[in-house]
């Protein structure tokens, strides 16, 4: 998903997209992108290859048209709004499993995986991910500083943990970050991201081969018994491997680096987030947090099946469509004065984790990671600090998943 | 108040579980919403519509006087 040039768009009138964030606005949309919303909840724009796919924008009409089983995931489909042509496309959708795919076959893969993060699960897993917290921090406080908050907390943790549910040795961290990173990225080229994508699977190939002759207690073993029951091939297994321990780690990280950046800009805020004993406080500035940053850009994308009436417009069969979730989250009729940080609205509506049957399947871990991560960060080290000015933080405007390269912070 | 849920809609998010704990629970194998308790208590009116609102996948109904 590379950011093309922009597009001379001035004989149609039709806004090119996309048009990353900016350095002149590091935690929001761009006004390019803002602009976007003042054609309507859902207009046309000029895109990869010079197609001209819907952009909806409105928090309303997206809900709607995530839920639409009329709205295909498949990345293949001729209309589907990619900087990738449809073959490589297609190639990519076996790799990366089930987001890539419609019901009834999504959510047969997707079920597979799922029970893993119910709620009462994934707390059972928080005194776990409390201690790690607390021993990462213990090392920052041993070491040297300043120290990059993103190899020292920020990318570590979600990695333990995604490892350890998955049955994956987290001795190979810099291997699937490594892969993971240029995945994700929007200008390591198409050919190095599908290198990157076929190393991370072959090596989940591997060892869900290893887990169905030595099984242990974890998801890629429950996946192998189901190999063997043969309701999935072992390609179907190593594919949601990919999925579940890229999402799992590189969103977290981000998520972690960026929120610690933005209450260090809020000190008023952080020490709200710092002080409370409530959890419910906390969840809420999580949620706020999620809205926010929206790391999550250049929209989720689809294609029509069939035509769709909405908003006064005619989507028809054939024709890619991008829900644009940053402007969702800034919708003003849904979060009153949407660009000011309020850790103590109710941001629960926001789309940070996509809506419908595609909705984040890890979100529930996510949510919990950072409700520990946080407050614990700021209670351990009261004077926590950026060792750089805010514009020199290298931000990831060159990735699918927004965040900050490294942060490097002191006390 | 009178709660249906799609089991087809669910996408498994747990947010009703956290909302309103007494009404929502989950399956174990799949996360697949479970409806405790169909008829709430008034006092539960609330934490029934936050769920609701807030389900990303719309699949909690209320019916009755909602």
């Amino acid at each position: 998903m590379s950011t093309a040039p922009r597009a001379d768009t001035a004989a149609t009138g039709t806004p090119a997209f996309p048009d990353p964030r900016s350095s002149a606005c590091p935690f929001g949309v761009s006004p390019e992108m803002r602009a976007l919303t003042d054609r309507g909840p859902v207009s046309r724009v000029t895109s990869w290859g010079g197609s001209t796919p819907w952009v909806v924008t409105s928090h309303t009409e997206q809900k709607t048209l995530l839920a639409d089983p009329r709205l295909s995931a498949v990345f293949s489909h001729p209309g589907f709004p990619s900087p990738v042509d449809p073959e490589k496309a297609g190639r990519a959708t076996a790799d990366m499993s089930f987001v890539g795919m419609d019901d009834p076959e999504h959510s047969r893969l997707r079920r597979m995986v799922s029970g893993v993060f119910t709620v009462k699960r994934i707390e059972a897993m928080r005194p776990v991910v409390q201690k790690l917290t607390d021993d990462f921090i213990d090392t920052m406080l041993d070491g040297p500083r300043p120290v990059d908050l993103v190899q020292a907390l920020a990318l570590p943790i979600p990695s333990l943990v995604i490892s350890e549910l998955l049955g994956v040795p987290y001795e190979d961290h810099h291997f699937f970050q490594t892969n993971s990173r240029t995945i994700v990225s929007a200008t390591a080229g198409a050919e190095a991201r599908h290198t990157a994508h076929s190393d991370l699977a072959e090596y989940l190939d591997d060892l869900v081969g290893r887990k169905t002759s030595a099984p242990g207690d974890d998801l890629l073993s429950a996946l192998a018994a189901r190999i063997t029951a043969g309701e999935i091939t072992r390609r179907e297994a190593a594919a949601m491997g990919v999925l579940l321990l890229l999402g799992g780690h590189e969103t977290t990280a981000n998520m972690i680096s960026l929120g610690t950046l933005l209450l260090l800009e809020h000190p008023a805020q952080l020490a709200t987030v710092r002080d409370t004993d409530d959890p419910k406080v906390v969840a809420a500035a999580v949620e706020e947090l999620l809205r926010y940053l929206s790391i999550v850009h250049l929209g989720r994308r689809r294609t029509a099946l069939e035509d769709i009436e909405i908003a006064g417009r005619t989507i028809r069969a054939g024709d890619g469509v991008i829900l644009l979730g940053e402007l969702a989250n800034r919708d003003p009729r849904v979060f009153p004065d949407p660009d000011t940080l309020d850790i103590t609205r109710d941001a629960r509506p926001h789309l940070a984790f996509g809506a419908g049957t595609h909705h984040c399947v890890g979100q529930p871990l996510a949510r919990m990671e950072l409700q520990v991560i946080y407050p614990t960060l700021f209670r351990r080290i009261p004077t926590l600090r950026a060792a750089i000015e805010v514009e020199q933080v290298p931000f990831k405007y060159d990735a699918v998943i927004y965040g900050i390269h490294e942060l490097p912070v002191t006390w | 108040m009178k709660i249906s849920v799609d089991e087809e809609k669910c996408c498994g998010a747990g947010q009703c579980v956290v909302i309103a704990p007494e009404v929502f629970d989950q399956r174990d194998e799949d996360g697949i919403v479970v409806l405790l308790d169909s008829e709430p208590a008034p006092d539960r009116h609330e934490a029934v519509r936050e769920s609701a609102g807030v389900c990303p996948a719309a699949a909690i109904h209320l019916g009755e006087n909602a």
